[in-house]
């Protein structure tokens, strides 16, 4: 059987990928993460403590449930949703930010802060801080927090402030690099939660653990409710934390094709997408060397999905090794394909998916098409779709 | 001996400490970044820092985040700050230029193409904010096969295992940031500097160069009395933002305000 190496390495290499580009300054904090964080993963206080919450705040396990009305209406293979959209507020976002706080509580640190794109990642991490009494700061770009409205309030609700960033394209990055700035200027007291797979080591590693509940669970789910395992597994793929929850405890089943969707915006041969795998090249980034949309400069572009939580230039490491070694293929579906895969779920299943999670629908359904009725396809429905309601119904011209 | 660790010898032997402004080359517009250098030797610059556009300066604060942006209007890349080096030595054969910069456009032009293409145009050292010597193998090799001085930063945060593999692949000067935070940020603590420093030296004959927090000639004036540099950048790049318009009367600013530096830091 062939065997995917453990990675990342000890410098949180994977292959050429990952690893810790940052200034000297967060050099120590970070060797401190990755030593608490080492200490901690293997502490039966600190798994339990976990395992609680995810049990009882989040309410884990989400279940596994067969799509049989939108399977038959594709005609093809049949699609089983992992139904993260289920967890409290909303997405596989609460995972990480639980694990993260509750890390942050036991390394001494009173502040947390995050960044957050369309706002799932902040209101997940401001929903942590309530729950456990600490501050919390979450960097957005300005025209982000400006077409995310709810989801500002909804933070500002649970008592975190929301610093709008000003700088650059005054988006997702943007928002990572001030988030960064702060945690180097506060590091003393502030743990920084960083909402995906990127960043320095040990971020990638960390937030990867983090999320394999997911992949752990439906694992289990396939076997028990089909006895065997799926055919393919699908997620999509903005920094690529959901899906490598999914992936990853699958990596060692080679009869396991695996799909990661990015943002194909208007489409992967236009300039305006968020598919840094499928059109992007290596370059670093955000702490870690990865595939990237920039230019022949090196600068980094602006990248456009319908799909905020996609709409970021660079990706996991992670992903990056995955992809390089062929384990994972990487695919983009474009804003309209992801449209029809929300309308299509919503109306056949009675499931309103997150655009994020639309487009691992849009291509589970092209690849449902192509395999027969008694294959299986394993989708991370990571996200609910209610927080897009505005995106979708401005689309169709009507304002609610 | 590189140009840098000949002109901190010099300065050595003169009793001077050294002063080191930095502008984000192509801010407010390409054209005039070459005379703003020229200006600055003339006001009393021992060493220029040449701050390289990057669409991501993770560890800039708001004036050189701003700097970024106006340079990268006019597209001003790695290349193009290349080009400019060359302009300046075609009248400036003695003042070293240290390029800071982050990593991803040394990435995309390869590090052997970049150090070759800098050395050819009068660099002389490359101070990469994003690469701690972890990751930094491969470049210095290729900046040392070309003659080119590798900078590095050293923090607060920076403990004595850190500091001596820092100054092991150090060549030129250590830069040491003098506080936990971005450039250009609140004012600094003369006294942590000097003891920080005193652990620094323990480990390196090296000169250090301390930035971050320097505004003014009174905080050059005590930096100065305990590092061999001082590095002044966002208290420049300010003047620079407030005359953006007025592109004419940035060279006399600049010169002004560093003459002032100058002054303070000798009469000290």
């Amino acid at each position: 059987m062939q065997t995917i190496p453990d990675m990342p390495d000890e410098h949180g290499h994977f292959g050429i990928y990952g690893g810790r580009f940052v200034a000297e300054t967060l050099m120590a904090p970070l060797e401190d993460l990755r030593q608490a964080y080492e200490r901690l993963r293997g502490d039966p206080d600190f798994i339990a403590e976990l395992d609680a919450d995810l049990a009882d705040f989040v309410g884990r396990p989400s279940p596994l449930y067969h799509a049989r009305r939108w399977s038959e209406h594709l005609g093809g293979a049949q699609i089983y949703l992992k139904r993260e959209d289920l967890n409290h507020t909303g997405a596989h976002k609460v995972n990480n930010t639980i694990g993260q706080a509750l890390l942050a509580r036991r390394m001494g640190k009173t502040r947390i802060i995050a960044e957050t794109g369309a706002g799932q990642h902040g209101v997940a991490s401001a929903t942590v801080a309530a729950r456990l009494g600490m501050e919390c700061v979450v960097y957005m770009g300005e025209e982000d927090v400006r077409r995310q409205a709810i989801n500002v309030y909804r933070m500002r609700l649970l008592g975190a402030e929301v610093v709008a960033v000003k700088s650059g394209s005054r988006t997702l990055k943007d928002a990572l690099n001030e988030a960064m700035r702060d945690w180097v200027t506060n590091v003393d007291n502030t743990f920084y939660i960083i909402g995906t797979v990127a960043g320095p080591h040990p971020y990638p590693a960390l937030v990867r653990d983090f999320q394999t509940v997911i992949g752990r669970e439906a694992r289990r789910q396939m076997l028990d409710k089909t006895g065997r395992l799926p055919d393919a597994l699908v997620a999509c793929v903005g920094g690529g934390s959901n899906a490598i929850g999914l992936f990853h405890p699958f990596l060692d089943d080679e009869t396991v094709a695996m799909y990661g969707v990015e943002g194909g915006g208007e489409g992967v041969d236009t300039p305006r997408h968020a598919a840094p795998l499928c059109a992007g090249r290596p370059g670093v980034l955000h702490g870690n060397r990865t595939y990237l949309m920039e230019d022949d400069d090196g600068q980094i572009i602006e990248t456009h999905s319908i799909s905020a939580g996609l709409d970021y230039p660079g990706v996991g490491p992670e992903h990056a090794w995955l992809k390089d070694i062929g384990r994972v293929n990487y695919v983009a579906a474009t804003d309209d394909e992801a449209l029809q895969a929300f309308h299509e779920l919503t109306r056949l299943e009675g499931i309103m998916p997150a655009l994020e999670s639309s487009h691992a629908l849009a291509h589970a359904a092209k690849l449902a098409r192509e395999l027969g009725t008694d294959r299986q396809i394993l989708v991370n429905l990571s996200g609910r779709g209610d927080k897009d309601i505005h995106t979708v119904a401005a689309l169709e011209g009507i304002e609610v | 001996m590189s140009r840098i660790a000949k002109r901190f010898e010099d300065l050595r032997e003169a009793g001077r400490t050294a002063l080191i402004p930095y502008i984000t080359a192509g801010d407010p517009r390409p054209e005039i970044t070459v005379d703003l250098m020229h200006a600055l030797v003339e006001a009393g610059a021992d060493l220029l820092e040449l701050g390289v556009p990057f669409s991501d300066p993770m560890a800039d604060g708001p004036v050189i985040q701003a700097a970024c942006e106006r340079a990268l209007i006019h597209h001003v890349s790695l290349r193009r700050v290349l080009d400019m080096v060359a302009d300046f030595r075609r009248r400036d054969g003695d003042t070293p230029v240290v390029l800071m910069g982050y990593l991803n456009p040394i990435e995309v032009m390869g590090y052997q193409s970049f150090a070759q293409q800098a050395a050819a145009a009068g660099v002389d050292g490359v101070l990469t904010v994003d690469i701690p010597p972890e990751e930094a193998g491969e470049l210095v090799s290729a900046l040392r096969a070309h003659a080119l001085d590798a900078i590095f930063l050293l923090a607060p945060t920076s403990t004595d295992e850190r500091i001596r593999r820092i100054t092991e692949l150090a060549r030129g000067f250590v830069y040491y940031v003098s506080f936990k935070g971005v450039t250009g940020a609140k004012s600094l603590d003369v006294d942590a500097v000097a003891a920080k420093l005193e652990q620094v030296r323990r480990h390196t004959g090296l000169p250090i160069g301390v930035g971050f927090g320097i505004r003014d000639a009174e905080s050059a004036a005590a930096v100065g009395r305990v590092a061999d540099a001082v590095v002044v950048g966002s208290a420049l790049v300010q003047r620079i933002a407030d005359l953006q318009d007025r592109a004419d009367a940035i060279a006399p600013a600049l010169a002004d305000f560093l003459s002032g530096l100058r002054r303070a830091l000798d009469q000290d």
